[in-house]
């Protein structure tokens, strides 16, 4: 259930989901209503704006000197009784969690919401090497069963109608068939979740704050899952990348202020746990992961993407992924801040993603900590272009289209002859070898052009 | 090289000039009544605040809203239900139907309340009942999250956490379901 597998790009993904047009009108309507909860919550909140500005330069400050918050935060951690472990790479992450499961003879661990694991493809490893992991949060869960990976960060199985999670359900859990109320899907998973914990002694979690100052870190929930696993563990794991780093405890004031109701339009999420110290009898560990962090580090114009706390605001406002769904973005992070993160961890795989943008600039205008995604969007675009990682139609177009521009004569006579053949020939263009075509008509040619025109009304 | 020194090398060596830290002193909140802006948010959210003078019409209360029948767990000794023990196996409260449990304080902007294991009387408590109820003093709420961690400081804890409301979930189709893994209901009584 990794995106490693998919060799199509944004475009043909996109038009898998869209050939159902009911579906993308409700998935477009529910990710609205999401973005217009954030709005009536941050206008609850006066100071918003100076929340936001003050939350980025916070983050600015923590980019600027991560490498002494990092040796703070890890000589607290130890200061707590927490052991530390650093990875450079997604296998060495993989490895150092095996290596503690192992430590303990554990086979079975549960997991709450973290991105950077799937990222990881952290069951997968772990699955091949007999341990058993369990996705707690239901929209993980039942992404997990049907062996798809999360479609959103915030919801992970948004794209899903509750009919077929139904039938998920009636498949795996063995409830009554053609069950399709929201809340009794809920109730009759719970059971069997809270049954999961009981059991498992090990527990793994993702981490939203980590403060430097005094070495905890904050995992933020709704469904109290990942309080279910780590308070029963007996071996308690965080995985986190190295840019969730806070300066101060009183900044997580700002953050938390802005984090739920950027995402979902809550006060706050129904539970913000604070980790410190491990319970008596208890092993906790952290896993400061790299992945390709210290790469983006070094990209002057990309360097603010790290500034993220994963809210998913500028999913739910975005034109694109709203009707086009996250599993089109191919990537752990979809939508617009997964396409300015994703050309980092590969730039030929994801070439396609900075493309799949209006650059209408709505990301930009939501995100909490003011990261200029439509710029990056835009930026990453040229280096894609400079790399020769477009894609030869694209580049042919790019190249058509300046040189048409480049002088007045030029595009003069390219609007006649588009002119004649909208009027003349329109079936040259109008056919399914013009990709414009797809979904659209080509308009009808004008009679007659704007300098034609000015000059026949006002001209001398 | 260790993977450490590897990586505080690259952060080092990549990381921009250094911008300064924000003065956020200017933030708090400016609520006037911040007992009914606590009441009017809770609920909002779900959950259910009763204004109370003493532990005696707390009893009360609490006999009229759930099935006394069931476990019950409280750090609280003036409630008379089974004291919660620090020293057993976690695992053992499972079949808690309600528990009661103090919190520090409130925050009247978004309805949570702040509990840290010392008052939790273990840190599973609060996650693992099906029905939560918590008790805190009307003179603690506090109108935002900047006055909150003026108070919280560093702390002591081991573990701290904010509850704002039941377990909840909206991942089947954006519908809000109360009770997800954790407390079906939570309830703050109030007291004056």
């Amino acid at each position: 259930m990794s995106y490693q597998t998919t060799t199509k790009d944004h475009a043909a993904l996109a038009e898998a989901f869209i050939k159902d047009e009911e579906r993308v009108d409700w998935h477009d309507g529910a990710l609205w209503y999401i973005r217009e909860k954030r709005d009536i919550a941050s206008k609850g909140i006066p100071e918003w704006e100076e929340l936001r500005e003050a939350a980025s330069q916070i983050k600015s400050n923590v980019i600027s000197n991560l490498h002494d918050y990092l040796l703070q935060f890890e000589a607290n951690l130890k200061k707590n009784g927490i052991v530390v472990h650093w990875a450079d790479t997604p296998q060495e992450h993989n490895e150092i969690v095996y290596a503690i499961l192992k430590a303990k003879e554990i086979n079975q661990m549960v997991k709450s919401k973290s991105m950077l694991t799937e990222e990881c493809g952290l069951n997968e490893y772990l699955e091949e090497r007999g341990i058993g992991v369990i996705n707690s949060d239901l929209g993980e869960y039942i992404q997990q069963i049907d062996n798809e990976p999360p479609s959103h960060i915030v919801l992970p199985c948004i794209h899903k109608r509750k009919e077929e999670i139904g039938e998920l359900f009636h498949e795996h859990l063995g409830t009554e068939k053609g069950l399709s109320d929201p809340t009794k899907l809920t109730r009759v998973a719970r059971k069997p979740l809270r049954n999961v914990f009981m059991p498992r002694r090990a527990a793994l979690t993702g981490v939203n704050f980590a403060v430097a100052e005094t070495g905890e870190y904050v995992v933020c929930t709704n469904e109290g899952n990942a309080d279910m696993g780590a308070h029963l563990s007996e071996v308690q794991i965080a995985s986190m990348g190295l840019e969730k780093i806070i300066p101060q405890k009183k900044h997580l004031g700002i953050f938390l202020r802005l984090l739920a109701r950027s995402a979902t339009g809550q006060p706050i999420t129904i539970y913000s746990s604070h980790f410190k110290k491990p319970r008596e009898g208890q092993e906790m560990h952290l896993i400061l992961v790299n992945a390709g962090r210290t790469r983006q580090l070094g990209r002057p114009d990309f360097q603010n993407s790290l500034k993220c706390i994963k809210c998913g605001a500028c999913m739910n406002t975005c034109p694109v992924y709203r009707k086009s769904g996250g599993l089109s973005y191919h990537n752990t992070i979809s939508g617009p801040i997964g396409a300015i993160l994703a050309p980092n961890l590969d730039m030929k795989r994801h070439a396609d993603l900075p493309f799949a943008s209006t650059l209408c600039g709505s990301c930009s205008n939501v995100c909490p900590v003011k990261i200029n995604i439509h710029d990056q969007l835009y930026k990453w675009r040229q280096e894609i272009v400079k790399e020769g990682h477009a894609s030869s139609t694209k580049v042919f177009g790019m190249k058509a289209m300046a040189w048409t521009l480049s002088s007045s004569d030029k595009l003069d006579k390219a609007g006649r002859a588009g002119r004649w053949f909208m009027q003349n020939v329109p079936f040259v263009v109008n056919n399914k070898l013009n990709p414009w075509y797809k979904q659209r008509d080509m308009p009808e040619g004008p009679k007659e052009t704007f300098t034609e025109w000015y000059l026949r009304t006002n001209g001398d | 090289m260790t993977t450490r020194e590897k990586i505080l090398g690259e952060v080092l060596q990549n990381q921009p000039a250094s911008l300064p830290l924000p003065d956020i002193s200017r933030f708090q909140g400016n609520e006037p009544d911040v007992v009914q802006k606590y009441k009017t948010v809770f609920e909002s959210i779900g959950g259910k605040v009763f204004l109370v003078d003493d532990f005696s019409t707390m009893k009360c209360l609490l006999r009229q809203h759930y099935d006394t029948s069931k476990r019950i767990a409280t750090t609280l000794p003036e409630l008379g239900f089974e004291l919660i023990s620090p020293d057993v196996d976690p695992h053992t409260y499972e079949d808690v139907e309600l528990a009661i449990i103090r919190a520090h304080f409130a925050v009247a902007e978004n309805g949570a309340v702040w509990l840290s294991d010392e008052v939790m009387g273990q840190r599973i408590i609060p996650y693992i009942c099906q029905h939560l109820a918590v008790v805190v003093r009307a003179e603690t709420i506090v109108p935002t999250l900047h006055e909150a961690y003026e108070i919280i400081g560093e702390g002591t804890y081991g573990f701290g956490g904010f509850i704002g409301g039941p377990s909840k979930t909206a991942d089947i189709e954006q519908a809000l379901v109360l009770g997800a893994h954790g407390p079906l209901s939570m309830a703050v009584f109030v007291m004056k």
